[in-house]
């Protein structure tokens, strides 16, 4: 028994050893592309990103015609529970068991870090879609990650500023207790109090808290005039909605919602939130390209595209192409080509990825529509200005990323 | 810190408060008078929210029924559902543990929740589905002077302290109340009297579970309907029971209201000690009264 497990594991070796030379030579490492599909099925954030990411993934395979270089596309999904440690026992078996080329996805950022970290050491590209933090492209960069739709730095730029220049120079944050909030709050009252405002307030919440009344009359006592709510998916829905109850808005106070998506304004309904507004990367019914595209998942999800859904679709395409392209899998030839070409899709319109992994793009400031505005159960967003990819996001003069500075 | 701020917060201190009271009280009646430490009192109060959420927003959907059971509705209907299933988990399950430790009790409880819990989360979003069935009459907002407060909540507040003082009034002030605590000091006795002991506590042990379903409707309104939603609060609510006096009556709802609270004005002073304030008072409570405030030492 034991000589046959030893002999198994010399050929595995042996194995290993033929196939790495194979691979930077030009070639597919196991004869076909593995995309992993790594996100919250079940939480907070699953209807943001979760399965939906899935079928945008798949639709981009399919589009992509199903293989590349005559090899199959395969794809593979989990649920990561917004659990760190599950997220990267996942992708670690996902890259050293089933052979997986690429991850997406990874809504949250602590799940993010943890998962790009590992990706780093096993160098498998990372395209994130779904968390937030500026960490994954700042001091924890890595030159497989690559940050595809938003970051904590690109939503307060237009929001905040809007907000500011409105004469809403005191705030009070409601902050997701965990990475991606600390971090959103801390940069949007950077951009507020280089705008001249004044951070008066700030209180933690555990992420999918259900009950925020305690921290909205906080925020109200302390005569801010716009609450920031530094979190996302359920918690924002949860907290506007109770501000509705506890009619803070109508007492004068103004919300911000720093990261809000379009399923969160139709959870809502434009009654409550008609009026909000926040930065985001796409909008579904923009254009006749965006709209085209949005039809399609719309038939497969039920649901409309987030910019998140359709920033997986943008993503796993553009790898893909790369792959093409460069004729292999190798995560240096992939990721230096990725560097190289300009995105052009119905997602994003001359992209570049950063050295720091950033992708730079144009951002949205939008608004809420009034009920009477609306035509349709998803027509529910104005587009006030558009924000320019250099103003949103950090310059490569800036960044603290130990890849370019 | 304004009055105003005080006051606002005590009140919805007072909200959770309520909440506390009536599943400890549950609780406390189930230990008091058949001395079970049921795990499973957070399920019950879980599959209150669910049923009154499926039948407003699932019947149809699920099993072609074109019915759609209110709120009004619900707050009747599925106390006496949730009640039911007490009836079948006693007479078929706890029944062959009363000889046996309180330990096998809590065991078969705590697996009675995860099992309802597994269930609930195959089926729904863990982060929580909305209950869209709040009455009309209730969806407006009272000014209180100091602060706006749902009308809804200011309900659920008034409704709680009713049924809770029932409560206890039955079981301490009324001839069934006292045959029943006759059962429980000594069945056997009882028993000889002509008492139907065994019925009584199978009815017992339904009203525990009744009045936790109801709290599960009370609370589906405010809070998002979600299979952990009686795991997060099961432990504090043991907390309670323990501060009160394991068994006391007015003990379970006296603590339940002054621990909520407690939690709110912690909110005020230093907030991220609102979650554990509880379970320091219970610390100090075991330390230097181990019977509980309102319990009897033995």
């Amino acid at each position: 028994m034991f000589k046959h497990w030893k002999q198994g594991l010399v050929g595995a070796v042996a194995a290993a050893t033929l196939t790495l030379p194979l691979a930077a030579a030009g070639a597919l490492s196991d004869d076909k592309i593995k995309i992993g599909v790594l996100s919250d099925m079940s939480g907070v954030y699953k209807s943001l990103e979760g399965p939906g990411a899935v079928i945008a993934a798949q639709m981009a395979i399919e589009d992509f015609g199903g293989s590349v270089m005559g090899k199959p596309i395969e794809i593979i999904s989990a649920d990561h529970q917004n659990k760190p440690d599950i997220g990267a026992s996942t992708a670690r078996e996902w890259i050293d068991a089933k052979e997986v080329d690429m991850i997406t996805a990874l809504d949250n950022s602590s799940v993010a870090l943890s998962v790009q970290g590992l990706a780093k050491d096993k160098k498998i590209i990372t395209m994130n879609t779904g968390a937030g933090t500026t960490a994954l492209t700042e001091e924890q960069c890595s030159p497989y990650g690559i940050h595809y739709v938003y970051d904590t730095h690109a939503l307060p730029v237009g929001t905040a500023t809007a907000m500011v220049k409105n004469g809403g120079k005191r705030w009070f944050f409601i902050t997701a207790d965990y990475a991606f909030g600390h971090s959103l709050r801390d940069n949007t009252g950077a951009v507020v109090e280089s705008l001249g405002g004044e951070v008066v307030g700030n209180v933690n919440a555990p992420l999918s808290t259900n009950d925020f009344s305690s921290y909205l009359l906080q925020a109200q006592s302390s005569g801010a005039d716009v609450i920031g709510l530094a979190n996302a998916g359920q918690d924002t829905v949860n907290a506007i909605k109770q501000a509705n109850q506890f009619r803070i808005v109508q007492s004068g106070q103004k919300l911000a919602g720093m990261l809000v998506f379009i399923t969160d304004v139709h959870s809502m309904g434009l009654d409550i939130a008609q009026g909000l507004q926040f930065t985001t990367a796409f909008v579904w019914n923009q254009n006749d390209e965006t709209r085209a595209w949005s039809e399609r998942f719309h038939e497969r999800h039920g649901a409309m595209p987030t910019m998140v859904h359709a920033g997986v679709y943008s993503a796993v395409t553009h790898y893909l192409e790369a792959v093409k392209e460069t004729g292999t899998d190798d995560s240096d030839t992939v990721r230096a080509k990725l560097g190289e070409m300009t995105l052009n899709d119905m997602f994003v319109k001359g992209g570049k990825i950063a050295p720091n992994g950033s992708m730079l793009h144009d951002m949205y400031l939008v608004e809420v529509k009034k009920p009477s505005e609306s035509n349709s159960e998803w027509d529910l967003l104005n587009v006030i200005s558009k924000i320019p990819a250099d103003q949103a996001y950090i310059s490569m003069a800036d960044t603290k990323c130990s890849l370019v500075n | 810190m304004s009055m105003q701020v005080i006051l606002a917060q005590a009140l919805l201190g007072l909200n959770v408060g309520v909440f506390y009271a009536m599943l400890s009280l549950g609780l406390a009646v189930i230990f008091g008078l058949l001395n079970i430490i049921n795990f499973a009192h957070g399920a019950m109060y879980m599959l209150g929210a669910f049923i009154a959420l499926i039948g407003y927003s699932f019947l149809e959907q699920w099993f072609g029924i074109s019915v759609q059971i209110g709120f009004w509705a619900s707050l009747i209907l599925v106390p006496l559902l949730v009640g039911l299933l007490g009836v079948t988990i006693e007479r078929l399950l706890l029944r062959r543990l009363y000889d046996l430790d309180h330990i096998y009790g809590l065991l078969l409880t705590f697996g009675i929740t995860l099992i309802l819990q597994g269930l609930f989360s195959n089926y729904f979003n863990v982060s929580g589905t909305p209950y869209p069935g709040q009455p009309e009459s209730l969806s407006g907002v009272v000014d209180l002077g100091f602060m706006y407060f749902p009308t809804y909540r200011l309900f659920a507040i008034v409704f709680s302290l009713v049924v809770c003082f029932a409560t206890w009034f039955f079981i301490e002030h009324t001839k069934l109340g006292s045959r029943l605590r006759a059962g429980v000091e000594n069945p056997d006795l009882t028993q000889a009297f002509g008492l139907n002991v065994p019925l009584m506590i199978t009815l017992t042990f339904a009203f525990g579970a009744g009045l936790a379903g109801l709290a599960g409707v009370l609370a589906a309104p405010i809070y998002s309907v979600s299979p952990l939603m009686g795991a997060d609060l099961i432990i504090v609510v043991f907390a309670v029971v323990v501060i009160g006096g394991m068994g006391s009556i007015m003990g379970a709802i006296l603590s339940g209201l002054a621990l909520g609270l407690v939690e709110g004005l912690t909110k005020v002073f230093y907030p991220p000690a609102a979650s554990t304030v509880i379970f320091f008072l219970m610390v100090l409570v075991l330390l230097f009264r181990p019977a509980g405030l309102f319990g009897k030492e033995k």
